[in-house]
């Protein structure tokens, strides 16, 4: 594809944002500004669609096309602009209850249909702009406006609902860390297939420090476990290092001295590509506090995306019956009888 | 067809096929309607189904019948009563005799009259007997007979049983004089092997059965209708339908873009149109309504012909999503083929009750189009029509089917492609000072600018925007203009709406009705006219706007009855509106008017408005 001469200013658009101050979305629709020029996707082809909830405001502030939709059905528009559209990078921005409460279903069917959209879910396991009540990603226990005792549900995580639902692409990554963040909005462009990134997202307001620990640099080291695909699952700074065990899809934690091999002493190597998603779902179960985070990409593999198998139907129909794509045959085709004047 | 017998000839006639629901009376009465279709009647069907769960073989709750109304003159419907019923079973015959036509025909296949079947459909002795005074009683030992004709043949019982109904059909083929080669070529085209053959055998041996037993002393034949001259095919409400939306598509040279979840009766459609990606058609079988309605919308903000179609509860589901397209004034066609409610209601039954959930159904003041077709055939061209109409004006359009019409059939004069409506769609690219909420000054419409168009990058939102920049705003002021520039868009639409035609033309009385009892009130109508009555009728195709002329038609009249399948919703639209102290005729069994309903309703208001 040629690059197009845009800068990062051309994807600001006019509006105000309005989110609260040190919200967790402000770094997020700044990196993916970044990003954009170096997409090499002519603006105009750009869509971004959303739901409803603060992070569904994002369209609106990307100077691109932009449809700001219904509550939880985001995935579901961008499914029919896709479909009809397949030369569109499509973006959906959603959050844990929009895209996870209301609009479980439709993330469910948008990941295993495989349409080639990227899906931002920003997770900040808190109701923002209904003012703090708690949402499906929230710990059990939480204190909410809704919760007063504690909430007793038991969460949902965004990453094994995707693997769950046979997604091609799914990648964690935190709001505040751009490099990282930049990174993995790239190589989710670039996935041929419906791609998941979950955002760990900080909400000052409702639910603040969330993701304290990951997101601060002097502690991450200990609790964010960072994919690499090839390297061995290996985190804690000097001197602390420890790495991931995984038997029998049972992860473990092994202390390692600085100089093992972590290999030798049966750590695992990350692999994005295996053909079961088991290993992706053993990562997954990877909780604070007993294990460190992951963060990156945990599965990467190809399947046909939905909207090339559209086309080539088509295609394939045209080649077989083109001539027959007229009104008057169509009107005609069957029985019919005249009668005479 | 030469026969020994002799021959006589009838003016108009309704045959009913009624048959437990592995009978394949559907098929039967298609069939037979083709082939009427073909031997140049007019004709009108009513195919009425169970549940669509099959019920146990043989009770009242299975019952499925279809009835065929044939003539040589114009008919409008599937006709009040049979003159003629083929009862395939005890259950059939205790749902469907008291319809028969007093000295009507009744056919009845004694093989299944067991004691078992007897009891089974709620009698307690032979109900055959006593209906030999009332109607002219045909016994035919149908099972056995089909067994005969397929003696040599290797199949099964439950193989052989399967086929008698198509001897049946050939039975009626011969008492009618209808041809049969239409049916073998389809039989041909269905079937191969033994199961071929096996139809094939039945289907003679039940028109050689007719002609040599002593049953039936003459057969009859209905001449040609004397109908406008063309070329016909048979069409069903959902065939015509999906054919418009294919029409749409071609005529405004923009990709159409259907999304769908299955539901009864509109899944037709979705089948349908899923066999034409030859046209470049998508269709989309969703994950529920909601997906469906929105993967539409999403299409249609891409630059698609964006359509979904439903049924009263799926269409419910849709309402906030439409009211998103209502705000984003996007072009979108959702077609609700209405069916007997609320909730799950009767699905397989029709009625006309989602009328104001179509207006005023969704949060907030949130007008938009409601269109709703009179005929099977008309359905072809409300598709046409409503595309249009969304397109030019952005926004969502109602069309509103039902049941009946969706399924039943008539004899249609295939339209003159040549003439139908072009509207080629003229997306905006113009960068220059482009707005998304910039109006055009007549229509009230704001372009349709679609990704992939450079300069006319905007964005979207349900969130109240502001006239011309889109932008979000909650000023008072701005969000009284644009509630009332929504109003008026849909309002003016009104101006170029063609004036409701009155069916007759003066007189005391006006019936007024909508969508698909156009037949009955028509007809009902026509022939209280012919009468001398004073009664006139109008159909209602536009819903929202009304016709530009419809108050000045009903003050021209005294009295107004509105006649609906529904408890009085068109009623209170048209008293609310132009104050008419319109009366109502209201049905709600799921079923069709008769004729004789609303002729019934005529002579009394008349009567009443003589004393
Ligand atoms: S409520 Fe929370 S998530 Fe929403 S804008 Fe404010 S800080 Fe951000």
């Amino acid at each position: 594809m040629a690059k197009v001469a845009l800068k990062t200013k051309d994807f600001v658009s006019n509006q105000d944002v309005r989110w609260c101050p040190g919200c967790g979305d402000y770094s997020i629709l700044k990196n993916v500004q970044r990003v954009m020029p170096e997409l090499g996707v002519p603006r105009e082809n750009v869509v971004f669609v959303s739901g409803i909830g603060c992070s569904s405001r994002f369209p609106l502030y990307m100077n691109t096309f932009g449809f700001h939709t219904i509550h939880g059905r985001a995935p579901a528009f961008a499914t029919g602009m896709k479909a009809a559209r397949p030369e569109l990078s499509v973006w959906v921005v959603t959050g844990d209850g929009d895209g996870l409460s209301i609009g479980g279903n439709h993330l469910l069917h948008v990941l295993r249909r495989n349409l080639d959209l990227q899906i931002l879910l920003f997770n900040n396991r808190v109701y923002g702009l209904t003012k703090g009540q708690y949402s499906p990603t929230s710990r059990p226990g939480m204190h909410s406006k809704s919760t007063p005792q504690g909430s007793i549900d038991y969460p949902v995580d965004p990453i094994a609902f995707a693997l769950g639902a046979g997604a091609t692409f799914v990648a964690r990554t935190i709001d505040v860390d751009a490099n990282h963040l930049q990174t993995i909005l790239k190589r989710a462009s670039a996935h041929p297939g419906t791609a998941l990134i979950e955002i760990l997202q900080n909400c000052p307001v409702y639910n603040d420090n969330e993701w304290g620990e990951v997101q601060d640099r002097k502690t991450r080291s200990d609790s964010a476990l960072v994919l690499e695909n090839g390297e061995p699952l290996v985190f804690g700074a000097k001197g602390g290092k420890r790495g991931i065990r995984i038997k029998d899809g049972v992860p473990s934690v092994v202390a390692l001295a600085d100089d093992d091999d972590p290999q030798a002493r049966g750590v695992a190597t990350h692999n994005e590509h295996p053909h079961s998603p088991s290993y992706a779902f053993a990562l997954a179960s990877l909780q604070r506090p007993d294990f460190p985070l992951p963060i990156g990409v945990f599965r990467a593999v190809e399947r046909p995306t939905y909207e090339s198998m559209v086309e080539q139907q088509i295609a394939d129909a045209k080649a077989k019956n083109e001539s027959a794509a007229n009104i008057e045959t169509l009107l005609h085709s069957g029985d019919t009888w005249t009668v005479e004047v | 067809m030469s026969t020994k017998k002799s021959v006589e000839e009838i003016e108009r006639v309704a045959i009913r096929f009624a048959g437990d629901s592995g009978d394949g009376m559907q098929l039967t009465g298609t069939k037979f309607s083709e082939a009427t279709a073909l031997a140049g009647n007019d004709l009108s069907t009513f195919p009425d189904f169970p549940a669509e769960i099959r019920a146990p073989a043989g009770s009242l709750a299975g019952v499925s019948g279809f009835q065929v109304h044939f003539a040589a003159e114009d008919i409008r419907t599937p006709a009040d009563y049979p003159d003629v019923l083929f009862a395939m079973n005890p259950a059939a015959l205790r749902t469907n005799v008291e319809d028969l036509r007093p000295g009507g025909m009744l056919i009845i296949n004694t093989d299944a009259f067991s004691t078992q079947n007897i009891e089974r459909a709620g009698y307690t002795e032979d109900p055959i007997e006593p209906l030999r005074d009332r109607y002219r009683v045909v016994d035919i030992p149908l099972t056995a007979l089909n067994r005969a004709a397929l003696s040599e043949l290797k199949l099964s019982t439950r193989e052989t049983d399967r086929c008698k109904n198509f001897f049946a059909l050939g039975l009626m083929y011969w008492l009618y004089n209808r041809p049969m080669e239409p049916t073998e070529r389809w039989l041909r085209t269905k079937f191969t092997g033994g199961v071929l053959e096996a139809n094939l055998r039945v289907l003679k041996a039940g028109h050689a059965f007719g002609e040599t037993c002593e049953l039936f002393p003459v057969s009859f034949v209905v001449p040609r209708a004397k109908i406008q001259p063309g070329v016909y095919r048979n069409i069903t409400g959902n065939t015509a339908l999906s054919w418009g939306i294919v029409a749409a598509g071609v005529q405004m040279q923009r990709p159409i873009f259907l999304g769908a979840y299955p539901i009864t009766p509109a899944s037709e459609v979705l089948h349908e149109l899923a066999r034409y990606r030859h046209f470049g058609i998508r269709t989309f079988q969703a994950e529920d309504e909601i997906a469906a309605v929105a993967a539409a919308i999403g299409a249609s903000f891409a630059g698609h012909l964006g359509i979904c179609t439903t049924s009263g509860p799926g269409f419910i589901l849709k309402q906030e999503a439409i009211g998103l397209a209502v705000m984003t004034e996007l072009p979108v066609v959702i077609v609700n083929i209405q069916r007997a409610g609320p909730s799950t209601g009767m699905p397989t039954k029709t009625e006309q009750a989602d009328l104001l959930a179509a207006l005023y159904g969704r949060n907030s003041d949130s007008p938009l189009p409601v269109l709703a077709p009179a005929t099977p055939g008309d359905c072809f061209h409300v598709m046409i029509e409503a595309f249009a109409m969304a397109v030019k004006y952005m926004t969502p359009v109602v069309v509103l089917s039902d049941g009946y019409i969706a399924n039943s059939s008539e004899p249609w004069l295939i339209p003159d492609v040549a003439a139908l409506p072009r509207n080629k769609v003229e997306l905006h690219s113009d960068p220059e000072n482009f707005e998304p909420y910039q109006r055009d000054p007549i229509t009230l419409a704001r372009p349709w600018a679609v990704p992939g168009t450079k300069g006319v990058e905007h964005r979207l939102t349900g969130l109240e925007s502001a006239a011309q920049s889109g932008n979000v705003s909650y000023l008072p002021e701005n969000h009284q203009k644009m509630v009332s520039l929504r109003a008026a868009k849909v309002a003016g639409i009104a101006n170029e709406l063609p004036p409701v035609e009155v069916n007759g033309g003066d007189g005391e009385l006006l019936v007024v009705g909508w969508g698909g009892t156009w037949g009955a009130i028509t007809e009902a109508v026509n022939r209280a006219r012919s009468e001398g009555l004073p009664v006139s009728s109008i159909q209602l195709r536009h819903l929202n706007p009304f016709p530009p002329n419809l108050g000045e038609v009903l003050a021209r009249f005294r009295r107004v009855l509105v006649c609906e399948l529904n408890t009085g919703q068109l009623w209170r639209m048209l008293r609310a509106e132009y104050l008419t102290p319109a009366e109502l005729l209201s049905k709600v069994e799921g079923q069709p008017f008769r004729i004789s309903e609303i002729r019934e309703r005529i002579e009394q208001l008349l009567n009443k408005g003589d004393a």
